[in-house]
């Protein structure tokens, strides 16, 4: 796909994606559903995990879009990408795990 | 071509195996090390309130004003604050297009609007911060560091009710927790609530307050916070100030491109690919806004 020909409606169309997403993000956070907001799951709520993963998506559609690395070069792409996927989920997840045990230790 | 011929080309800098700009691949791994970095903000927010995840505060409890509007409106305004910066980014992909189209006059069209939508998210956050300080129902400081408001029945109320006095007027408030025991004493409709969201009746608030009560607090600095746990304030200035210096660093930057643009800079060079690196740090600051969204005001 060549840059000078494809207009602009690409970018139009992420931000609708964008746009719907939040709004659907801040409907579910204002009426909270029963379900959702009652199941929990992994230490949180259900609702908790919807809004992760439409954070996710969101944050997909930037970097890949907005910011063109899904139409950078695979081994760039991947050397932008992998550092986050592997730290950003272990950090996460010493954290959070250690963080059940200094529940209440002042 | 021979191994020695291959081996001295390698070495001239002739070969791109990101085929990007030196530039671009740089501004890319400056935004890995940042993302890191908000990684270990919102990480450590996450300990914290899985560390205190009974008494932390509710966002909902916390961010509920609107401009111009009375009452609660959970979500409202950094709903609107999201909406700015992601239209912000849309005009910068807008003006980083015609970048690559050549087309000076509409770059710096959509170069100076999405530097007016960084001033407008700056002044949000403004708007929002000074709300935060000021503060809104006020609080009372327990001596086991959790923070208790003030009630009726089953349903947030004010210190500023219970004491009778408008919280929004301008003066500036001071009460000692003698008061709110004589107030909650004079008036039986109110109570208060414990950080565990647990309601107490009138005579059992009274009780609890003259065993635990320190001192009212009145909005939210780095020492003490109404809205509950004093971590709850830091890291909202941390992450949302940290976040914010990114956004108003972004936007004198912008103006710095802007000016360059509009002298012919890139349009001597032949190429406006400084546009388009700006524009991948503005929307780095799109992408981090979208997780503190999702991390300080809707889990």
């Amino acid at each position: 796909m060549s840059e000078e020909n494809k207009g602009n409606w690409w970018i139009w169309k992420v931000f609708w994606i964008l746009l719907g997403l939040t709004t659907f993000e801040v409907l579910l956070g204002v009426f909270k559903p029963d379900f959702l907001n009652n199941t929990i799951f992994l230490g949180t709520k259900l609702l908790n995990h919807v809004f992760i993963v439409l954070t996710l998506i969101k944050a997909g559609y930037i970097v890949l879009v907005f910011m063109h690395l899904g139409f950078e070069r695979t081994n760039l792409k991947w050397t932008i990408l992998l550092p986050a996927f592997i730290l950003v989920p272990y950090l996460l997840f010493i954290v959070l795990s250690e963080a059940g045990y200094t529940y209440l230790m002042l | 071509m021979s191994e020695t011929e291959n081996y001295g080309k390698a070495w001239q800098g002739d070969d791109k195996p990101y085929a990007a700009s030196y530039g671009k691949l740089m501004m890319w791994f400056f935004l890995i090390t940042d993302t890191l970095t908000f990684s270990a903000f919102l990480a450590s927010y996450g300990f914290s309130r899985f560390k205190y995840p009974d008494i932390w505060p509710s966002p909902e409890d916390v961010f509920t004003h609107f401009p111009f509007l009375h009452g609660d409106h959970p979500l409202l305004f950094v709903a609107l604050m999201t909406f700015i910066l992601i239209m912000s980014s849309v005009t910068m992909v807008l003006a980083v297009n015609y970048g690559h189209k050549m087309q000076k006059n509409k770059v710096i069209l959509w170069l100076s609007l999405t530097i007016v939508g960084g001033f407008m998210f700056l002044g949000s956050q403004a708007w929002e911060w000074g709300h935060f300080i000021h503060g809104d129902r006020g609080g009372i400081d327990t001596q086991t560091e959790y923070v208790v408001h003030v009630a009726k029945g089953e349903e947030l109320s004010s210190v500023y009710s219970l004491m009778g006095v408008d919280g929004h007027d301008g003066h500036h408030h001071h009460f000692t927790k003698e008061e709110i025991v004589l107030g909650l004493e004079n008036q039986s409709e109110y109570n208060i609530r414990k950080a565990n969201g647990e309601y107490l009746t009138n005579e059992e608030s009274i009780k609890y307050l003259k065993k635990n009560a320190t001192k009212v607090l009145l909005g939210a600095n780095l020492e003490d916070n109404e809205y509950g746990h004093r971590l709850f304030a830091d890291y909202f200035f941390f992450i949302t100030g940290f976040h914010g210096f990114h956004v108003f660093s972004g936007v004198i930057i912008l103006i710095i491109i802007l000016i360059n643009v509009v002298k012919g800079t890139y349009e001597r060079r032949g190429h406006y690919e400084m546009v388009e690196k700006v524009g991948l740090y503005w929307h780095f600051v799109d992408l981090v806004w979208v997780f503190v969204f999702t991390f300080f005001y809707l889990v």
